[in-house]
């Protein structure tokens, strides 16, 4: 089995990404779960074709404790037999939503939800790795591969960067390597070029362009992966493509993590900033 | 249903006419007029759910479970309270678990190690503090066998990996380093912080210790945590009956003797509530059998002697009639020495893992009532195991509250209440007779033929004190 986790600046499109790519290798025949670790709970909306499923967060809530949860009322299959479960968690700015992710990861495993076929676990996890909570999913005997989501926005390249600095102490104390970062294009100057630089800066790899296109929208409007929605769409084979590497991917890395001053640097060299000396 | 029954019943919706509606209907569930016959549905208490907030609980957490109860005792392991100093600090050898070994060099029961967690561990987490503590008491300690990390709140919440930490010292000292998850919000009471230690002996340490050879009559016992030097008393009488006791879960315990338990021919359990997970897994993994046995009082003693002799052959059947033949005069002896200063004196108790119902024959052996009885933390195989035990109509609480606790102290009016040190006090100014039936007052053993003549003297002595007549008993 192996266990996957994605990870990415907010609003990058990771939910969408995983949700595309493993109804891509579930379609292919392939055994998968996901397991989403963010409060709003949107991890697995596209795979159950709904939203508001019960997480295991908010079922713990209901019944007092987490000991008191029945695995079927938290773990449901969607497209293709995908395996999904949501661990919740509270409401922004209350409580602690990196317990939350923990006491739900530790909740599953303990009652075999991942089971003895699955082939790939995927966590969605949200945002950056800003606390303990957020980093479960690699801990040690959990994920061992990485994937981040991002673009050709400085932020997004910035928040890459960031969370690559969690994978490397993570990297260093356990067995967690970085498998490549995953470009959501959002159509920006020399976006390919940009993010193969700052992939190969981390020691890694682009493992795929997924190029921008409102299929993606339309599909998701409807609660459904482009793969369900529209399987012939040229968009579908862009996450089959991505499927595939993959579950082909050899290329694991500790990461090498660089400076803000050479993140701005490789922003001037393909031109996307101007220099201060010619700002001025 | 009985008179018996209607009447405790009646004085229960008495004491519950305190509460508000909501906590009424909570509680009530919580409290029954005990039916030995299991019969009448309405005499079974609920229990192990969530305490009611704004109740004095007596509850306490999963880190008091696995560390003050289960990890604790284990004598040369140094368990290390992870957290801020406060856990460690008010947990420091308050369980009386009594050890063999020089403390500090082999032996570490009575030395407390905290983290002590500081506002900067919790920011920048405290893995580092942990790691430098880890080598720190190495160094300080050759002579250790383990070290177990218990994890107090802010480390489960800030979400430490001390798993790591554990994996990268354990390679480095070549020893177990157990981490134990037994944060104290985890669950209802302490009964969870029982089964998480359970389940990290069975990941660590289960199976790896080194026996030399096995033979027919190797036993563990389990589940007796050499409260006053019980498990002494109680290994005593294993090994008289010709039985040769491997390992003692974790009263006196060394970290081989965690790991050799799987060798054992039957599991005998003392504590069924903190110690049943490892013996379910003893079971499956290694078809180990488990019989529970109780070595309160000479009835239950000879009873169990005898169940405990029928696992063997012959010999020891013979051995166990032999036993209870040399030692019933003895037994005889206290009891015509202090029945007649005890026949008919009723008590009350409220306590944790096994006395509220193993200490029942050991009362009546003195001619004593239990009129009610009660636990903390109890799960329903522990109540279905106390009805049988108690007569019909007496009081069953389960998670107690002080207000609770109090009205029926004053109803019942029982000679003596047996429960705690969080109970102790508010029960002296009460100028109700009080002994701790969880660390024995500084006394025991309670356990076995040594145990029965103290246990005796000490009710004795709590019930009948002149001093109780020098204080207003208040109505």
């Amino acid at each position: 089995m192996r266990q996957i986790a994605i990870y990415g600046k907010g609003g990058i499109g990771k939910s969408t990404t995983t949700q595309n790519l493993v109804a891509a290798l579930a379609e292919a025949g392939r055994k998968c779960m996901i397991i989403g670790c963010d409060p709003k709970a949107d991890s697995t909306r596209l795979i159950l074709n709904r939203k508001a499923q019960n997480t295991v967060m908010d079922m713990a809530r209901e019944k007092g404790t987490v000991e008191d949860l029945e695995l079927e009322e938290v773990l449901l299959h969607g497209f293709k037999g995908i395996k999904c479960a949501e661990s919740g968690g509270p409401e922004p700015g209350v409580g602690c939503a990196g317990r939350g992710v923990i006491t739900a990861i530790n909740f599953l495993e303990e009652n075999g939800a991942y089971g003895e076929d699955t082939e790939f676990v995927f966590y969605d996890v949200l945002g950056d790795v800003v606390c303990g909570g957020f980093a479960m999913p690699i801990r040690e005997g959990k994920a061992k591969e990485i994937y981040i989501v991002t673009s050709g926005e400085m932020m997004a390249m910035y928040a890459a960067n960031n969370i690559s600095r969690g994978v490397l102490k993570y990297a260093q104390s356990g067995g967690v390597r970085l498998g490549g970062l995953i470009c959501n294009s959002r159509k920006t100057d020399k976006e390919f070029e940009l993010i193969s630089e700052l992939a190969a800066k981390l020691g890694t790899q682009m493992i795929h362009f997924v190029p921008r296109d409102n299929e993606v929208q339309r599909a998701e409007l409807r609660r459904k992966t482009v793969i369900d929605y529209a399987p012939n769409h040229p968009q579908a084979d862009e996450y089959r493509e991505l499927a595939r590497k993959i579950a082909d991917n050899k290329n694991f890395v500790i990461p090498t993590p660089i400076t803000m001053d050479e993140l701005e640097r490789l922003l001037m060299d393909y031109g996307i900033m101007e220099s201060e000396e010619a700002a001025v | 249903m009985s008179t018996a029954i209607k009447e405790t019943q009646k004085m229960i919706e008495e004491v519950l006419d305190a509460y508000p509606e909501k906590a009424k209907k909570d509680r009530a569930k919580h409290l029954a007029a005990n039916d030995p016959t299991g019969q009448c549905s309405t005499c079974q208490v609920k229990s192990n759910i969530k305490s009611r907030p704004g109740v004095m609980t007596v509850r306490g957490c999963a880190y008091a479970g696995a560390k003050g109860v289960v990890w604790g005792p284990v004598k040369d392991q140094i368990t290390i309270s992870h957290g801020p100093v406060g856990c460690g600090q008010y947990s420091w050898w308050s369980r009386r678990n009594y050890y063999n070994g020089q403390t500090g060099i082999d032996t570490f029961g009575t030395m407390h190690i905290t983290t002590d967690f500081q506002e900067k561990d919790i920011v920048y987490g405290g893995d580092k503090n942990l790691d430098a503590a880890l080598h720190e008491l190495k160094g300080l300690f050759p002579l250790a066998k383990s070290m177990g990390i218990l994890s107090e709140c802010p480390v489960g919440l800030i979400g430490d990996d001390i798993e790591a930490v554990s994996k990268k010292a354990e390679k480095e000292f070549a020893m177990p380093i157990v981490p134990v998850r037994c944060e104290g919000f985890r669950g209802v009471s302490q009964s969870l912080g029982h089964h998480i230690a359970n389940d990290t002996i069975r990941d660590h340490i289960l199976g790896k210790g080194l026996l030399e050879k096995s033979t027919p009559y190797d036993v563990a016992l389990i589940g007796d945590y050499n409260i006053g030097g019980d498990a002494w008393a109680s290994r005593k009488m294993l090994e008289e009956l010709g039985l040769r006791v491997i390992a003692q879960w974790t009263g006196d315990a060394s970290i081989n003797e965690m790991g050799i338990a799987h060798k054992a021919k039957v599991n005998l359990v003392h504590c069924y509530r903190s110690m049943n997970y490892i013996c379910r897994h003893m079971e499956e993994q290694y078809g180990i059998p488990w019989t529970e046995f109780n070595f309160f009082g000479p009835t239950k003693i000879y009873q169990s002697l005898r169940k405990i002799a029928s696992y063997f052959d012959d010999s020891i059947k013979e051995k166990a009639e032999k036993m209870i033949e040399k030692y019933k005069p003895a037994m005889d002896a206290v009891i015509e020495e202090f029945k007649p200063g005890l026949e008919g004196k009723r008590v009350m108790l409220y306590v944790g893992g096994l006395r509220p119902r193993h200490t029942i024959g050991a009362y009546e052996d003195l001619g004593m009532e239990v009129v009610a009885s009660g636990y903390e933390f109890g799960h329903s195989d522990d109540y279905k195991r106390t009805y049988p035990e108690m007569k019909e109509g007496a009081v069953i609480m389960d998670d107690a509250t002080l207000y609770e606790l109090e009205e029926f102290t004053r109803r019942l009016s029982p000679d003596m209440v047996g429960s705690g040190i969080k109970e102790k006090y508010s029960y002296h100014k009460l100028g109700v007779p009080f002994r701790q039936m969880h660390s024995w007052d500084y006394s025991g053993p309670y356990h076995g033929f040594d145990g029965f003549p103290v246990f005796a003297r000490d009710m004795d002595m709590t019930v009948n004190s002149p001093t109780w007549g020098l204080i207003r008993r208040k109505k």
